[in-house]
């Protein structure tokens, strides 16, 4: 069985085709999407999706938030910036946190100095997990 | 009648204005195929986006507190106009057929009594507007700086009219631009961001009642819907990146054609007076010889 999986960026569709699973860095958890999953929409927060095409030949790619809607037509993903995971290093990361730690600082509301640290405390986590 | 020298110079200078409308043509040419593929790489998201919040629209309960940015504030009071132009001109009508537009919709709205506000993005919109509508004028956002327009340039205006919008300043959010059709057409367009102008309803009910959320539809629409004004933005911009190109390649088009024939006409003039001179001195000697 199949899943249709769309990952798309502002910029650009970057994949799209059928795979057998697709692991999503959804805001309360990971979660895998198979075929046949219940109409389901996430907030994603930074992570890696990891894209099972067929056994033995997977994709893994950074996205830096987002959402995901699953369909019964199939899994979209809507990313807010998205990599191969080969290509991300620690400077573009670092990067991300010093942004998410100015929005820290520069919050105005109790909301959004709690989303902005939530986000770096992500971003920090995630570094570590990745061990670069 | 000019002289030789005047007529030389003259189609010299004709010349090299032909060389350099020609180059800016073929430069535009360049740069409207990589606008062209920007344009059209970003359309999915918008398409996409656009599709979860007519489905997320639909899920909502009826009773259920929505953001201001779907539904608005309920009044029409105060516009925000938020017009994208570009940063140079040479384009044609490029500017000043987006800037007509925007003439007409402010001035029918002030005549109706409502307030307007403006917000520039790019410089030229600015430069034809400001003496209209010197105090309707909010800001002027230039992109002079921004090399390739990514998202991170539309969602710092995304979050400017989000700001001004949770600040209280307007009421309705209206974006203007140009539509990339084709190389010789650019459809100027009012795009209404806020309150949200959602297509037909009917269009996405396919099961809508069992869709689970997480964490809840609130907090969804709360994170999508600021998303979805950077979104249009950008897709304005990049829309608008295109259009640009297009009107500045046909315009250099047509201005290297003109110049063409005006080297054409004043070539003709010029071989015309100088064989006028030969004649004359031809027979200026030979009706001296015959004198003789």
């Amino acid at each position: 069985m199949a899943i249709h999986f769309e990952l798309v960026s502002p910029e650009k569709l970057l994949f799209s085709g059928d795979v057998e699973s697709v692991v999503v860095p959804g805001s309360e958890g990971e979660l895998t999407v198979l075929a046949g999953h219940a109409p389901f929409m996430s907030i994603l927060r930074p992570g890696v999706v990891a894209i099972s095409e067929a056994p033995g030949k997977s994709q893994r790619l950074f996205v830096r938030g987002g959402f995901a809607d699953v369909a019964p037509s199939g899994l979209t993903i809507l990313a807010e910036h998205a990599i191969p995971l080969d290509e991300l290093d620690a400077g573009l990361l670092d990067a991300d946190i010093r942004d998410a730690e100015e929005d820290v600082a520069d919050a105005t509301t109790d909301d959004a100095r709690r989303a902005a640290s939530e986000k770096r405390d992500q971003l920090r986590e995630l570094k570590a997990a990745l061990k670069i | 009648m000019p002289s030789l020298k005047d007529l030389r110079n003259r189609i010299a200078s004709v010349k090299a204005t032909q060389k350099i409308t020609k180059a800016m043509q073929m430069v535009a040419a360049a740069k409207l195929r990589r606008a062209q593929t920007a344009a059209e790489s970003a359309r999915p998201y918008a398409e996409r986006m656009e599709k979860v919040l007519v489905s997320l629209a639909g899920a909502l309960d009826a009773g259920a507190q929505v953001s201001g940015l779907l539904t608005g504030t309920g009044r029409d009071e105060t516009h925000l106009l938020v017009v994208c132009t570009a940063e140079r001109g040479l384009c044609g009508a490029f500017n000043s057929s987006i800037a007509r537009l925007v003439r007409d919709t402010a001035t029918s709205l002030l005549a109706q009594g409502k307030t307007v506000k403006l917000l520039f993005v790019g410089k030229k919109g600015h430069d034809i507007l400001k003496r209209q509508f010197e105090r309707q004028i909010l800001e002027l956002i230039e992109l002079r700086s921004v090399r390739t327009i990514g998202f991170d340039t539309a969602e710092s205006i995304g979050r400017k009219i989000v700001g001004l919008y949770d600040a209280g300043e307007f009421d309705v959010c209206t974006l203007f631009f140009s539509k990339f059709k084709s190389v010789i057409t650019q459809i100027p367009t009012a795009q209404q961001l806020i309150p949200l102008a959602l297509p037909s309803e009917g269009a996405a009910t396919e099961g809508l009642g069992v869709y689970e959320f997480e964490p809840d539809e609130e907090q969804i629409l709360k994170t999508l819907l600021p998303r979805n004004i950077s979104v249009q933005v950008l897709r304005a911009l990049l829309e608008n990146a295109a259009s640009e190109q297009g009107a500045r390649m046909s315009a250099m088009d047509s201005a290297s054609r003109n110049a063409g024939e005006m080297i054409k006409k004043q070539t003709l003039k010029y071989n015309r007076s100088r064989q006028a001179m030969i004649t004359k001195e031809l027979i200026e000697i030979i009706s001296g010889a015959e004198a003789l």
